[in-house]
């Protein structure tokens, strides 16, 4: 069983958005940078299948430099080896350029399982991961929740609104792993250790008969941040709880015509 | 190419409001110099295809395959590429729901393009779109374009644009001679107990934090909630407590809602929690504390213990 982890190196939740000065981009500086939270599903879901059938988890991402230390992350959490295509910055939210990056880095490379997150926090997307299918000519299923894997098979859960639907699938496949399907470990102390010494394979995107920036399938003509919002009306209720629900009801009738 | 190409959700037959909201909003764009086309899929779904008309499509193909009954990102691809091929549009419009959001993208690679995802508002030039997008949860916003390239892949985030009949009648065509070839197969579709409303489908939805105290507590939500027609929604904190399942779990690892008014009762106001229902149209917070951040962006709000407000509120709800 030979999984391809796709990992993703993010901006922290808790981070601070600020715009370049030119509303060109987002102001990177003080921002932590995390394994995006819900490859780290992905990379759970890959290490306890390994470590039930045997076979190596390859963890891939495409960025610039500083998306190492998530792909030294994933490695000392168990992860056998890894791939880093250098590059990204031009690309940012071009979901199909990364999946055309991704598809050329993970071809040739053995895979029974390829799985990625749901979303990359901060781009938003939850795209690359059934673009990417389609280009590797995979079946896919996304939001899974649940999952086991057979012999050349798979049965997942996944989450659509108002239910779940049950699907099944022939490998090789790919899934997007939501939050539910699994509680992913973190590194121990020995597994950073051991991470030091785990093959990282850097590429260079033109390797991959990519020309970065060459041909773009999206662009961002402006970024700006949310407008101000203007201060709500805040009843104060602790003394006559009654009375405030009343008015409340009230304000929602007949000036916010809500209810 | 020219025109704008819908997918229309179904279920049990019946057309996802959502879909209506992009057939709307792809009319109100005037199909962008073209018509617009829908795609309707699924199993015996023929008599729902005519009433798109109405809101404002010229033509739509209807792929009714038995093997096309529960959805199928391949099987679904398949079609909406079939119809592409016939109708060659500048774009493609597809509701942001969970169906919508999985198909969108493998349908755009499929054509070999770029996608842009959870649109919340559109500007056409010429008659190619500029599409503005939350990201970073919300904390930003991009004007996002497909750089040129065509058809431009685009998903509406649900309960955004407006659903409007324009009163019309459409031109039904069948799509036949797809070649399926599914691999992934949804054996089936579980639905919630007892007919519950997804909170992604909710125009209303009232919200339970740690505040409640307790999972038991959930039934006060449940009473506003009905009281109001809408469903319950809550903070990361209770469900990995155990209290409600991860399905009702609005934020960053929960779901992004839009609905026209969104309750938080005993919910703080984490930056996780607003990246989810912070384009609510309406925000209401109940809160004890009164420098909870949720009260920075709620329109309305009571200081005060949710468990003095919620009943007297209910109870005023009835009595309108
Ligand atoms: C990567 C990541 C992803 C996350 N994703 C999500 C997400 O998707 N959704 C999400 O919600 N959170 C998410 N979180 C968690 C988030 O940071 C908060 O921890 C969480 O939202 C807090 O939930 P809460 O508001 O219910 O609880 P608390 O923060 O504990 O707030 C409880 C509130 O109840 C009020 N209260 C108490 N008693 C009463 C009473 N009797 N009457 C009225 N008010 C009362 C208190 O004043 C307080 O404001 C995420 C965190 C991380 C790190
Ligand atoms: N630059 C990247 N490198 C590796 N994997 C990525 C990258 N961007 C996105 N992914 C994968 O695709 C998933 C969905 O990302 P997105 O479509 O951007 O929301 C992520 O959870 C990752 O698994």
């Amino acid at each position: 069983m030979n999984c391809i982890v796709c990992v993703a190196s993010v901006p922290d939740t808790a981070s601070v958005i600020k715009l370049k000065a030119d509303g060109t981009g987002i102001d990177e500086s003080g921002i932590k940078w995390i394994v995006s939270p819900y490859d780290e599903y992905a990379l759970e879901a890959a290490l306890q299948l390994t470590e039930a059938k045997g076979g190596e988890v390859t963890v891939v991402t495409y960025g610039p430099a500083g998306a190492e230390p998530a792909l030294r992350d994933c490695l000392a959490r168990g992860a056998h080896k890894a791939v880093h295509v250098l590059g990204g910055e031009k690309t940012l939210g071009d979901s199909f350029t990364i999946a055309r990056v991704l598809a050329a880095a993970i071809k040739g490379r053995a895979h029974d399982l390829v799985l990625c997150g749901v979303k990359g926090v901060g781009t938003d997307c939850s795209q690359v991961g059934q673009m990417l299918a389609e280009l590797l000519g995979l079946p896919h299923v996304a939001i899974v929740t649940a999952l086991e894997v057979g012999e050349g098979s798979l049965a997942a859960t996944r989450e659509v609104e108002g239910g779940k639907e049950k699907v099944e699938c022939p490998l090789p496949a790919l899934l997007t792993c939501q939050k539910g399907l699994n509680e992913p470990r973190y590194a121990a102390l020995k597994g950073i250790m051991a991470a030091k010494k785990k093959p990282v394979d850097k590429l260079e995107v033109s390797s991959l008969g990519i020309q970065e920036g060459a041909d773009l399938f999206y662009a961002v003509a402006r970024f700006e941040l949310p407008p101000a919002k203007s201060a709500g009306t805040i009843i104060q209720g602790e003394n006559d709880p009654a009375g405030a629900a009343a008015q409340l009801v009230k304000l929602l009738r007949e000036e916010a015509k809500a209810i | 190419m020219a025109g704008i190409l819908v997918f229309v959700e179904q279920r049990d037959g019946e057309i996802r409001k959502a879909s209506l909201q992009a057939v709307s909003e792809a009319k109100r764009h005037g199909g962008a110099g073209g018509e617009v086309t829908a795609v309707l899929v699924g199993a015996g779904i023929g008599a729902a295809a005519a009433g798109l008309g109405a809101w404002g499509a010229a033509r739509v193909f209807v792929a009714d395959n038995p093997a096309l009954g529960l959805y199928s990102a391949e099987g679904y691809t398949e079609a909406v590429a079939a119809a592409a091929a016939k109708a060659q549009p500048s774009a493609i419009f597809v509701a942001g729901t969970a169906m919508g959001r999985d198909l969108a993208p493998r349908v755009a690679a499929r054509l070999g393009v770029g996608a842009i995802a959870d649109v919340v508002k559109l500007a056409l030039d010429g008659d190619a779109f500029t599409a503005r997008r939350p990201i970073y949860s919300g904390k930003a916003f991009a004007e996002a374009t497909t750089a040129g390239k065509r058809p431009q892949v685009i998903s509406l985030r649900p309960n955004v644009f407006a659903a409007e009949e324009s009163g019309g009648s459409a031109a039904v065509e069948s799509l036949d001679g797809l070649g399926l070839a599914i691999r992934a197969v949804v054996k089936e579709l579980v639905k919630a107990a007892g007919g519950e409303l997804d909170v992604a489908e909710a125009d209303i939805i009232v919200s339970g934090g740690r505040g409640i105290k307790g999972p038991e507590n959930f039934a006060l939500i449940k009473s506003l909630a009905d009281a109001l027609g809408g469903a319950v929604g809550a903070s990361r904190a209770v469900v990995d407590a155990g209290w409600i399942a991860h399905s009702h779990q609005v934020g960053q690892t929960g779901k992004v809602v839009s609905p026209s008014l969104y309750v938080a009762c005993g919910i703080s106001g984490a930056i996780q929690h607003l990246a989810g229902m912070s384009s609510s149209k309406i925000i209401v917070a109940i809160n004890k504390d009164p420098d909870a951040p949720i009260f920075k962006i709620a329109d309305y709000g009571i200081v005060g213990d949710l468990f003095e407000v919620i009943p007297p509120m209910v109870a005023a709800i009835k009595a309108l």
